[in-house]
């Protein structure tokens, strides 16, 4: 059982890495790796998942006490669906450009498995403000996973980042890296970097806890 | 909008624009349940059945919509109607036909959260197909995502015999599978149009 006083601190902090929601739980791959061919498509797409997480977070939250169990789920999609259709027309307002590189991607925020996922676990059953921190934490966990994947197809993929050229001309683009197939391995790479890291940590961890072990005894 | 023919439609869904391997959707059960060659089969049929209903639903609402000018209702509506319509259709194989409700099992209310059901919906929207198109389109696309589905099982059967590093067990081999596929899938680009 978690402590009755969680801090909201770590609601955001562990969304970033111990929970990250998309190299750890492997929740809302299909738009990680949709929208990841450019880092700001990838940032823009991280946006709009903050927002709605947030959003469906403080909603489902505050309405938590007035939702019935048998309903829950419908009501969640429409929480979340009313928001996903604020975000889509925000963002064609904003730029059309935009709204057309990220296509039908947009709309499928709604059945974005990781937003369903935290108003189900997390949001229907805490207050409020920590409902909102875990959105955030989540929503910016996801956003920084997509980035990386973003610029890593980016770069290697049209030389680019942000649009700035960043090789001289003799550089060869990968042009793998921005076609799907190429969003499969930019995710494959950087999961093994996550579980080399979390690898090292364990056997850090466990070497630490063995050496105060043989210093109390 | 030039008309494409219902051919060439199925095997664009299908083939070229491969809902799994090129448009990235459905991933979830692609991973989830692709680990069992029976088990693959079984989704797969799900899949198709739920996008062939799906896929007139959607045709329905999308006309009433047109009808009462209401075209920022269609994520919500879209969603709560593929979702009751999954939940009808488990309720009416439970009645009629016990053993394919037992066959589908749990993979049927797991249909409701499947993007690739509410990507064909949008999708044939956006494209503007007629009926019998939008209907030719959600049986391509579920022939592609039974395809993808199939494939990566047998791929994943072997995959567990084989001896791989540590860190590469699990998910990081069956996304460089799936990079693989979706880059064998690349060579029917020349297909059609």
């Amino acid at each position: 059982m978690a402590p009755k006083q969680v801090k909201s601190t770590d609601e955001f902090i562990k969304g970033l890495w111990r929970d990250n929601p998309v190299f750890i739980q492997m929740l809302g791959l299909c738009p990680a790796l949709a929208v990841s061919n450019t880092a700001i498509n990838a940032l823009a797409m991280g946006a709009a998942t903050i927002f709605v997480l947030v959003m469906a977070g403080l909603s489902v939250s505050l309405l938590r006490n007035f939702i019935p169990r048998e309903a829950r789920i419908v009501s969640y999609i429409c929480i979340i669906a009313t928001f996903v259709t604020c975000v889509d027309y925000a963002i064609m307002a904003i730029s059309i450009e935009l709204h057309r590189a990220l296509g039908a991607f947009i709309a499928l925020i709604v059945v974005n498995c990781l937003i369903l996922g935290r108003s189900e676990a997390f949001a229907s059953k805490n207050k409020p403000h920590v409902a909102v921190m875990d959105g955030l934490g989540m929503g910016v966990g996801f956003t920084l996973a997509l980035f990386f994947i973003g610029a890593m197809r980016e770069v290697l993929g049209s030389g680019t980042l942000f649009g700035v050229d960043l090789f001289p001309d003799g550089f060869q683009t990968w042009t793998v890296m921005v076609l799907p197939s190429g969003g499969f391995f930019a995710m494959a790479i950087w999961l093994l970097v996550v579980n080399w890291i979390r690898q090292r940590q364990e056997a850090a961890e466990k070497r630490a806890a063995d050496q105060t072990g043989e210093a109390a005894s | 909008m030039n008309d494409p023919g219902y051919w060439s439609i199925f095997l664009n869904a299908a083939l070229i624009n491969n809902f799994v391997l090129a448009y990235f959707l459905g991933i979830c059960p692609f991973f989830g349940v692709s680990a069992k060659l029976e088990t693959a089969v079984r989704m797969s049929g799900a899949v198709c059945f739920v996008m062939l209903v799906a896929s007139v639903c959607a045709f329905g609402i999308n006309l009433v919509l047109e009808a009462i000018n209401a075209p920022y209702l269609r994520i919500i509506s879209y969603i709560l109607v593929i979702s009751s319509t999954v939940q009808l259709v488990e309720m009416l194989l439970r009645k009629l036909s016990p053993p394919t409700f037992k066959a589908l099992g749990i993979f049927l209310p797991l249909i409701t959260t499947n993007c690739a059901i509410f990507g064909l919906a949008l999708f044939q929207t956006n494209k503007g197909y007629g009926f019998t198109q939008a209907i030719v389109y959600a049986l391509g696309a579920g022939a592609g995502f039974a395809l993808a589905l199939v494939l990566m099982a047998g791929v994943r059967e072997k995959l567990d015999l084989a001896d791989v590093p540590q860190i590469f067990k699990g998910t990081a081999a069956a996304l460089v599978v799936a990079g693989i596929l979706s880059m064998g899938f690349m060579g029917f680009a020349g297909l059609g149009r």
